[in-house]
């Protein structure tokens, strides 16, 4: 083993946390974000939302089932949820170097310096949780050796731009055809459409798929503040006008509202996490769901014709919309999954079903 | 269970919860943590509660718990006279245990609860029964797509051989309805089915032949469901030993390491589709075996009700699961629930852990004659404790320690291994020290792997702490080591006991000074551990209980410390032990108790899941973490307390106290120089002979010629044992010479540091104990107890009776008058017990303890006087007026009858000797003393006999003991047998009773046929002498009384008191009346 070369995290507060790289050796800055799943990090990693960030597992031990081999499946790999990590970093505090998984073929940290990504452990994760709790998701830097650089808010890029396809891409050849509209989009996404007989059409976020022929369309999950996003809230304006049945996810969501004509706002520090409960106002079932997001929608501003789908029970965020009439929703949480409980699938067959619907 | 009925559950007036029973293999302290909480969720909710329960060390059965305890045993006779007297409207029967579980199976089949229109809340009986019969449970799980292992139900060995054929070897054996995998077993070849299933049918009319997964993963998920359909994961937990090692057997992590996000969630949906379609209400396991090369999986059990591992996963992850799980018995849903660590969010979410904990069995195999030591799928050990750390190496070693096994660590033990491979392919309790052998030997990880099964990661793991001794060990001095390879062993758990031996050779100073200094090198180096909360949610909410635990994978303290002299510490019991259980939970909880009413900060620590003690809300700050003096004077010098409590934990704290009182820890009640005067025997006989106090003649001896020399003094019978027990490991009495030689060999074995004490026994003598609390020398309260069978029988295993009720006014006078006279010489303020011997008036001290006893919970309950409250109080510099109650105007009686778990200890002998062999104990409540005898007889699983009781009644003394008893059985018209001396000497005294042949007799009628045929359902067999040799043919027959699961009596005394009771209480005429009604 090579010798160890420390490095530090620096947030912008002035607070110094000393590490050990075990990834990529280069200084990088973004937002520092902590997540408290305790499994999936191969799917985090590759989550196209947390681009921009540092990346802040809870859960101390990172890298024990190393990383598996990258297959390929109807044009979607197998166990990425995209072709590459998207995070600018990942803080830990103990790493498995070595790993132990039937399906593994490299080391966390192995991955990690062969996507140039750094990585840090040996830091007292919680206590930075706590910091980031109290104080609000913080820019941060990781710095090697002296090398100084500048922090970097990554909610005032268009990072979806950054993340989206750049081409028109078609998978699948199911009974439904679909528009994908990709603000960075999680391959699992994909896999729950084309499992329910749907051909897909992904398209970049700012693509104008108003005129496209197709049953339905997909707002996918991705990175950044919505408010970004103006061209694709103006395609999707127009696609609101319409019978089409629209379902969104995460990013998704908020471009819905913000379609719809309601606000969105940035979370304190954001609910990222596999335990997040979730209720439909006004019933007694209450979901467990994977989430990832930094920004909300505030309900006070949704417009008559729409109404909460889902409420976060912890604090009472808006966790999903629906159109009162036409068949628009979508929801903030990750019925997707991958990483995380998959106990809200059931919403891409409502989708589904929405699009059988119309065609009667 | 819909809708309207959860408005129903919530208009519940009374509820009935069935409580365990005494504590025992495969069912024990958890299920006192899991009926409290339940309590507390019915006190909650204005519901009156009821609680059946004869374990009377319990927290659960103490004053303020449940509204109406009564100290019966959980039988359907007896539960249904409850429910006759009480009209309950509800009744909780997940709580308990499998003993309740079957009582609540048997009552709902017989109507009883139909009868009294009592509901059963949560889980319904039929979807229990659906778990419970694993051909129903398969065929229900085929319904829904999800794999079951292969497994044919057999009811005859037929049948049996017919499903082997199919399946193919190797198999696994299960019975039905049992206590943690009793009567379970792998068999690779015919002759191994055919012994095994033989001794499962006589368990269970009906059989499991499974397909054998041995060497896949072991992993278990926590599912609670609510009526409303809300269904969550609380825990998953993976084993680290492969599956083959029952789950109660392996050391557990949680949440689980080697899966995949996608493993992970796949078992997770599956178990709440299970959860789902089998209906559970409440909380609900199931355990997976997985594929180590695959994603493929199969359920292997479920269980529909709180278990062991539901109480290791609420301390896991500070999910009150018991909580919960009454509540939605009554009809809740999770999210009417509030998650009680953050106050503020929902109890209906997964709890997001940011440490991970390690369980560790703790087994007791040592103490058993015979025993086979190998660990598999039948559950042996008595304990377990829970480690939580930021790091598996941090949490493991932390958990070897806890253990309390004199182990280090992983590594730094010395451990003898016969035969590492041997070792590591058939497992016994002590593998984990043949791998740190294993990887001393150069042993690579793949190697270790091959033999083990283990998943390599584990091993990985454990080969970094390997490693780091390594290079720990290159250096002579704590001062040369580099502060970066000081803090990292500190990280991996490494006690600074365990660095001092690895790098200070500096040989004239003892192994305390050494460890000594490492730690002062460490502080100096600013080398501190931390504390951090368990908050349920890895931080995202803050916490608002002190749920918490040290670590050195970390830089900064979630507590503030106020340094305001206000909090007092108490010391837990650790792992619960044979001589060491929930009775010392209850001191410590009623510690707790005391010091919070007072005013005070209370402050717990212990590590040990199956307890109350460790429940966040037992006390204002918990620590869940060990009671070394390391970790304690940790403690200290965050908490910088008023002062600490060592008194109500047993002796490990006991023992802590002169080393703390070393460092000017502040130690309330009777001082550190008084414990050590008691501890010390040298101290404590020349204190005796001072005070004029009789002892039996001792010596402390070193060498064989001196033992010699002593024991022609004192002559045979001796009692040889090592300083420093608690329940007498390694004590025994010997006859003749030649037991003394073998005994000890083992006796050096467990404590080289300590010379062997050999004293003289006195046969024939009564023993008595007294319970008592004193201040500054005085006595405020006192108990005295006897015990009913003679001196010779540890007084953890014997059968206790409170008050005294054949004693000599003369022998109580005496008693007091050693005990005031000792209490005033050390000068004790707090709890201590003395134990005599008492023969004619003549008495003598064997055992002086100046901390709360085993008894304190007993006498306490019986007396209706929380002699630990009072004892708390004088600590915390309380005057207290004199108890004004006598325990002679008490007009009823009190009884303990010790509970023993031989069935789960393959092969050990169960006899009764100095060494303690009971796992538990029940204390019933009577009108008089035979009626208190029956009740504690049948709350540790007697019953009257109705086919036959077989007599053999061993050495002359107790021949003539159960002269009388058994002419009494047959004026009652028992059928009684007798071995051939027994009924020699019973036609001599003018009673004939068939003949039974000794089972290495080949002559009908032979005891063995008996036994097998279940013609005989009491065997009352008196060993011949107080040692016991090979398997002769009362080893035989006592084995065999076991494992056909026949009442076993093995001692006369208690023998004839028990017959006398039956015969003299019809058990139609026993009161059933609770605590408060006496």
């Amino acid at each position: 083993m090579h010798k160890k070369r420390k490095a530090r995290l620096v947030l912008e507060d002035g607070t110094i946390y000393e590490g050990t790289s075990f990834g990529y050796e280069k200084s990088v800055s973004g937002e520092v974000v902590f997540y408290t799943a305790m499994t999936g990090y191969p799917e985090s990693l590759t989550d196209p939302s947390y681009a921009g960030q540092i990346l802040v597992p809870t859960y101390p031990m990172i890298g024990n089932y190393g990383v598996p081999v990258d297959d390929v499946k109807d044009g979607i790999s197998k166990f990425f949820e995209s072709d590459k990590i998207h995070c600018k970093a990942l803080v830990i505090s103990d790493y498995s170097s070595r790993f132990s998984h039937w399906n593994s073929q490299k080391s966390l940290g192995d991955w990690l310096k062969e996507q140039q990504i750094p990585g840090l452990f040996g830091i007292d994760t919680r206590a930075l949780t706590q910091k980031l709790r109290d104080n609000g998701a913080m820019l941060g830097k990781i710095l090697f050796d002296d090398e100084e650089i500048s922090f970097y808010d990554p909610n005032r890029d268009n990072l979806v731009a950054q993340v989206s396809t750049r081409k028109i891409m078609e998978y699948g050849n199911g009974r439904h055809k679909v528009i994908l509209l990709d603000c960075g989009v999680k391959n699992n996404i994909l896999r729950c459409l084309l499992q329910r007989d749907v051909s897909v059409k992904r398209v970049p976020w700012d693509y104008d798929f108003t005129q496209e022929d197709c049953d339905g369309i997909f707002l996918s999950n991705g990175p950044g503040d919505p408010a970004m996003c103006e061209e694709a809230i103006v395609h999707i304006r127009k696609a609101l006008q319409g019978d089409i049945p629209i379902m969104g996810i995460c990013l998704g969501n908020q471009l819905m509202a913000r379609a719809a004509g309601a606000e969105t706002y940035k979370l304190k520090y954001g609910h990222r996490s596999h335990n997040q409960p979730v209720m439909r106002p006004g019933s007694s079932r209450c979901h467990i769901t994977s989430q990832n997001h930094g920004f909300a929608i505030d309900e006070r501003t949704l417009p008559a014709e729409w109404e909460p789908l889902f409420v976060n029970v912890n604090d009472g965020t808006n966790e999903g919309i629906r159109h009162r009439t036409k068949p628009f929703f979508s929801a903030q949480f990750h019925p997707e999954a991958s990483s995380g409980p998959v106990d809200t699938e059931f919403l891409f067959d409502d989708f589904v079903q929405a699009m059988t619907a119309v065609k009667k | 269970m819909n809708i309207n009925d959860t408005k129903y559950m919530k208009q519940l007036s009374k509820v009935l919860l069935l409580g365990s029973g005494a504590l025992k293999i495969g069912e024990a302290g958890e299920f006192d943590y899991s009926g409290s909480q339940a309590l507390k969720a019915l006190r909650e909710e204005g519901v009156e509660s009821v609680l059946i329960n004869p374990n009377i060390a319990t927290v659960q059965t103490s004053e303020g718990v449940a509204d109406k305890i009564y100290y019966l045993p959980v039988t359907p006779e007896f539960v249904e006279k409850v429910i006759a007297k009480e009209r309950p409207d509800g009744i909780l029967l997940s709580f308990g245990g499998q003993t309740a579980l079957n009582c609540g199976v048997a009552l709902y089949k017989s109507g009883v609860l139909d009868r009294y229109g009592v509901r059963v809340l949560g889980t319904s009986v039929q979807a229990i029964i659906d778990t419970e019969d694993r051909e129903i449970f398969a065929r229900k799980l085929d319904e829904i797509g999800v794999k079951t292992a292969r497994s044919i139900a057999a009811s005859s060995m037929e049948e049996a051989l017919a499903a082997v054929d199919e399946i193919g070897f190797p198999v696994i054996i299960r019975a039905a309805y049992t206590l943690g995998g009793l009567g379970s077993g792998f068999c690779s070849d015919r002759e191994e089915l055919e012994r095994l299933a033989a001794s499962a049918f006589s368990y269970s009319p009906q059989i499991l032949v499974e397909e054998s997964l041995k060497g896949w993963k072991e992993v278990e998920y926590e599912v609670v469901r609510d009526g409303y359909d809300n269904c969550i994961t609380v825990c998953n937990m993976e084993n680290f030993d492969p599956l083959g090692i029952h789950t109660g057997e392996s050391i557990v992590v949680a949440p689980s390491q080697t899966l995949s996000n996608s493993e992970y969630h796949k078992l997770r949906a599956i178990a709440i589709r299970i959860v789902r379609h089998i209906g559970i209400i409440g909380e609900c396991n199931v355990q997976y075996a997985l594929d180590p090369d695959s994603e493929d999986y199969r359920v292997i059990e479920v269980n529909a009700r709180l278990s062991r591992s539901s109480a290791l996963a609420s301390k896991a992850t500070g999910y009150p699961l018991a909580f919960v799980a009454a509540k939605l018995g009554m009809g809740y849903g999770l999210h009417e629930i509030k998650n009680s660590v953050t106050k503020v969010t929902t109890a209906c979410f997964e709890p997001a852990l940011d440490y991970v904990v390690c369980k560790i069995p703790r087994w007791d195999l040592n103490k058993f004659e015979g025993v086979s030591k190998m660990i598999g799928s039948s559950m042996k050990s008595v304990g377990e404790i829970m480690a939580i750390g930021r790091s598996f190496e941090e949490a493991i070693q932390k958990g070897v320690r806890m253990i309390g096994q004199g182990m280090h660590g992983f590594v730094g033990n010395t451990v003898k291994v016969e035969d590492i491979d041997e070792e590591l392919a058939h497992p016994t309790d002590s593998r984990l020290f043949a791998i740190a052998k294993a990887f001393d030997e150069g042993y690579s990880v793949d190697r270790i792997h091959n033999l083990t099964k283990i998943d390599l990661w584990f091993l990985q793991r454990l080969e970094n702490i390997h490693l780091l001794k390594e290079e720990l060990r290159q250096f002579r001095s704590e001062t040369s080591i580099p502060k970066e390879l000081l803090l990292k062993a500190k990280q991996y758990g490494f006690s600074d006991f365990q660095v001092a031996r690895f790098t200070v050779d500096d040989i004239s100073l003892s192994a305390h000074e050494r460890m000594l200094r490492v730690r002062a090198y460490r502080k100096s180096l600013g080398i501190l551990p931390c504390v951090k909360q368990i908050d349920t949610l890895a931080g995202e909410y803050p916490a608002q209980t002190n749920y918490l635990y040290v670590t050195y994978n970390g830089t900064k303290n979630d507590v503030e410390y106020e340094h305001d002299g206000r909090s007092v510490v108490v010391l837990g019991s650790g792992a619960y032990r044979i001589g060491s259980s929930v009775e010392f939970d209850w001191c410590g909880v009623s510690a707790l108790n005391t010091i919070r009413r007072m005013g005070f900060r209370s402050v717990m620590i212990n590590y040990n899941p199956e307890t109350v003690s460790t429940d966040y809300d037992a006390c204002d700050r918990l620590y869940f973490d060990e009671l070394s003096f390391e970790r304690v004077m940790d403690i200290m010098e965050l908490e910088e307390p008023r002062g600490v409590i060592v008194s109500t934990g047993g002796q490990i704290p006991n023992n802590l106290a002169m080393r703390l009182h070393g460092q000017r820890v502040p130690i309330l009640g009777t001082s550190p120089e008084s414990i050590d005067r008691a501890e010390d025997r040298q101290k404590f006989s020349s204190m005796c002979d001072g005070l004029g106090i009789d002892q039996p003649r001792w010596s402390e001896l070193t060498s064989m010629d001196d033992i010699c020399r002593f024991v022609d003094k004192v002559g045979f019978p001796v009692l040889i044992r090592p300083s420093y027990v608690l329940s007498g490991a390694a004590m025994n009495v010997v006859s003749n010479k030649e037991e003394l030689t073998h005994f000890l060999e083992l006796a050096v074995e467990v404590s080289k540091d300590h010379p062997v004490v050999v004293s003289e026994f006195v046969e024939q003598a009564k023993e008595v104990e007294i319970d008592a609390v004193a201040q500054e020398g005085e006595i405020k309260a006192y108990a005295i107890s006897e015990h009913v069978e003679f001196a010779g029988v540890h007084s953890g295993d014997a059968t206790i009776v409170f008050p005294a009720q054949k004693l000599y006014v003369e022998t109580i006078r005496r008693i007091k008058r050693i005990a005031r006279s000792v209490a005033r010489e050390l000068n004790i303020s707090g709890p201590f017990n003395m134990q005599f011997l008492a023969k004619d008036n003549d008495i003598k001290v064997i055992e002086c303890n100046l901390r709360a006893s085993r008894s304190f919970p007993f006498v306490s309950k019986v007396l209706k006087y929380n002699f630990i409250d009072m004892a708390t109080r004088i600590m915390l510099g309380e005057e207290v007026a004199p108890l004004a109650k006598s325990f002679f105007d008490l007009d009823y009686v009190g009884v303990k009858a010790s509970q023993f778990s031989f069935a789960r200890l393959l092969k050990a002998d169960p006899v009764l000797g100095v060494d303690m062999a009971s796992t538990g104990e029940v204390g019933c409540l009577g009108e008089n003393y035979y009626e208190a005898i029956l009740k504690s007889m049948f709350s540790v699983g007697h019953h009257v006999p109705r086919k036959g009781v077989l007599v053999s009644s061993g050495p002359a003394r107790s021949k003539v003991e159960l002269l009388n008893s058994t002419r009494m059985l047959i004026e009652k018209g028992y059928a009684v047998y007798a071995t051939e001396g027994t009924a020699k000497f019973l036609g001599e005294n003018g009673i004939e009773v068939p003949v039974l042949y000794w089972p290495d007799e080949q002559r009908e009628p032979n005891v063995m046929d008996y036994l097998r045929h279940g013609k005989v359902d009491l065997v009352i067999n008196i060993p011949k002498n107080h040692t016991r040799r090979e398997l002769d043919n009362g080893y035989t027959i006592r084995r065999a009384a076991v494992d056909y699961n026949i009442p076993l009596i093995t001692n006369s005394r208690l023998a004839s008191a028990y017959i006398y009771a039956f015969c003299r209480v019809a058990p139609a005429d026993i009161a059933v009346k609770s605590w408060d009604e006496y």
